[in-house]
């Protein structure tokens, strides 16, 4: 009975493919495993935005959202409504097939990343062997949509929106991939599936995923980092600021393309969210092995909510940061601190089993983040702001 | 250590968010159109005129002085002066607003036409669901709608009704004492005096 729930969906899809002649049903599998991504997610995207509505407003001590159905429920729905009756205004002077494309780029980019993450035991769309590759093309590719509608749109805001946009990305892609190396030296493989694999063992019935050791935990909180950051969340917001910005690259926008921009970056968050979980949390695995009879996707969606949920969180507690101090960040601790975790992810493979290796690069990781973080980001003083034009 | 004002503010607003399921005290929010906070007694919205007695139109306290069409800043109030008479309160006669708008879409709220008013006619309203369909007629309203009973401004400004009224009678016992007193003068006067002149009605 477990293992019928486990597989559902994959038996789902063979049931379905059955109908079909054979030479017919690879590509017909293809098929339904693309509509079930592309209705699960946008359905997630809508219940996450009004989850996110009322948990900001929880934090803020006030209801959230709570007047269209029961505990305002409904509010996506009526939220697509007045997108798509929304007029699609264009500003005259903006590169209008660029402008239209930027949306549509940003929306599929995003949707080719799920293609190879694996959601449950054997729920993988396309089982690349080089699969984590394949990701960071595609979520690459995220920033070319960015650029694309700042510039084209032919509006300050769009643009400094995008130039910071682009900055920061390219600042963190380096470290969101840095931080996933680490996983790929250990498990020996670019292949998603496979890694998930590595984690789902379980001695004494803790599963062997790869945040409970010194250096996945560090590569985790890393990844973390990099993750807020490519999504433009806040803190690092900083591409869409309203107090400075209006709404930075998207703010020439509106009707369904603004729509398809906020569908993009909660995709992208949910991929990114997958990925990580694929990469440190133990992608399908159960926490314990007791536990193994639930279905494996209840356990990844599971963390994906789960992160998805401290993406709200952090929303809710921290201001946003300044340029410098984005990049800063950045090149000056996080870049460091992930490169330093490359060595001790390479100390961890070659000193082999045994206690003395958790001792040694927990000791090193701890001592790099208390000095790193000493020296690197102690505040500095520049005295008093000078103007010389304004006074 | 870095990161670790991060995790307080994270615990903080960790503690806002279960706190507001908990704590009644936390969530402070009424649902306005099914609850209603209790009327308070310094609001203040848009201004009205107030009348005594039952009889709107015979009872209003404005005698079209005028004062505060002059003084409203963004020129919101038009009054139209009567040709004929009517007594006020004190039995004065005085003459009345034949006609007296107030285009709420312009009034700021100011309270500056209470301030300035010697009568106490007009008061300021607390009520606020004005919301209409016609934004230019259903926003001017007319000295019918302006005018509101004594009793209602002493529902909604209790205080400041009591001190107003205390005040006009004073007023009105200060005018009847003196008219008694000008006309007990006039009496010994006119007892003391052999042959009476003619004396012309008492004004005050």
């Amino acid at each position: 009975m477990a293992v019928f729930f486990d597989q559902i969906f994959v038996l789902l899809r063979d049931w379905l493919v059955g109908f079909l002649p054979a030479a017919l049903r690879p590509a017909a599998g293809v098929v339904l495993g693309v509509i079930a991504i592309v209705c699960v997610f946008p359905g997630l995207f809508a219940l996450t935005t009004v989850f996110e509505r009322k948990g900001l407003g929880r934090i803020q001590n006030r209801f959230g959202p709570n007047r269209v159905g029961p505990y305002g429920l409904f509010q996506p729905i009526a939220d697509g409504i007045k997108a798509l009756t929304k007029e699609d205004i264009v500003p005259f002077s903006a590169n209008a097939v660029v402008h239209f494309l930027a949306p549509l780029v940003l929306v599929v980019a995003v949707f080719m990343g799920f293609a190879v993450l694996p959601m449950g035991r054997n729920m993988v769309l396309v089982d690349m062997d080089a699969g984590l590759l394949f990701f960071f093309a595609m979520s690459a590719a995220t920033e070319l949509s960015v650029f694309m509608a700042g510039w084209s749109s032919r509006n300050k805001y769009s643009l400094l929106g995008a130039m910071r946009a682009v900055a920061q990305m390219i600042s963190y892609e380096v470290v969101l991939l840095l931080s996933s190396v680490s996983v790929v030296m250990i498990a020996g493989s670019l292949s998603l599936p496979k890694i998930v694999a590595a984690q789902n063992q379980y001695s004494n019935g803790f599963p062997h995923w790869y945040i409970f050791t010194p250096w996945g935990l560090a590569g985790f909180l890393m990844y973390a980092i990099a993750a807020t950051a490519e999504t433009n969340r806040s803190p690092f917001d900083l591409p869409e600021g309203e107090s400075e910005l209006v709404a930075g690259y998207h703010t020439e926008y509106s009707g369904f393309k603004f729509a398809l921009f906020f569908l993009g970056e909660y995709l992208a968050m949910f991929s990114i969210s997958g990925l990580g979980t694929t990469l440190f949390l133990g992608g399908w695995s159960a926490p314990f092995s007791f536990l193994s009879w639930v279905p494996s996707w209840i356990w990844f969606f599971g963390k994906v909510m789960l992160s998805i949920f401290v993406f709200i969180w952090m929303r809710g507690t921290l201001p946003r940061l300044r340029q410098d101090q984005l990049m800063n960040f950045a090149w000056k601790f996080v870049l460091p601190f992930t490169l330093l975790n490359l060595l001790v992810t390479a100390l961890w493979r070659f000193m082999g089993e045994g206690w003395a290796r958790w001792v040694v690069c927990t000791v090193i990781l701890a001592a790099a983040y208390a000095v790193m973080g000493r020296l690197e980001m102690r505040s500095e003083h520049f005295g008093r702001r000078s103007y010389r034009y304004a006074e | 250590m870095l990161g670790d004002g991060i995790l307080k503010g994270m615990a903080e607003t960790a503690r806002n968010f279960f706190g507001s399921y908990v704590s009644k005290e936390r969530l402070t929010t009424v649902e306005y159109p099914e609850k209603r906070i209790a009327p308070i007694e310094a609001a203040r919205v848009f201004p009205l005129l107030v009348y005594d007695g039952t009889d709107w139109e015979a009872g209003l306290r404005c005698v079209a002085c005028q004062i505060c069409e002059k003084e409203c800043p963004p020129k919101c109030i038009l009054i139209e002066k009567s040709k004929d008479k009517k007594p006020d309160y004190v039995g004065k006669l005085q003459f009345y607003p034949a006609r007296f708008d107030i285009d709420i879409s312009v009034c700021m709220s100011c309270q500056i036409c209470v301030e300035v008013c010697p009568f106490e006619a007009i008061k300021m309203d607390t009520q606020f669901e004005l919301a209409t369909e016609d934004r230019f007629g259903g926003l001017l309203l007319d000295r019918h709608q302006l005018a509101k009973s004594n009793e209602y401004y002493h529902s909604i400004h209790p205080t400041e009704a009591a001190e107003v009224d205390a005040r006009l009678a004073e007023e009105k016992a200060k005018v009847e004492a003196k008219a008694k007193a000008a006309a007990e003068a006039a009496a010994a006067k006119a007892a003391a005096a052999p042959n009476p002149a003619p004396q012309a009605g008492g004004g005050s």
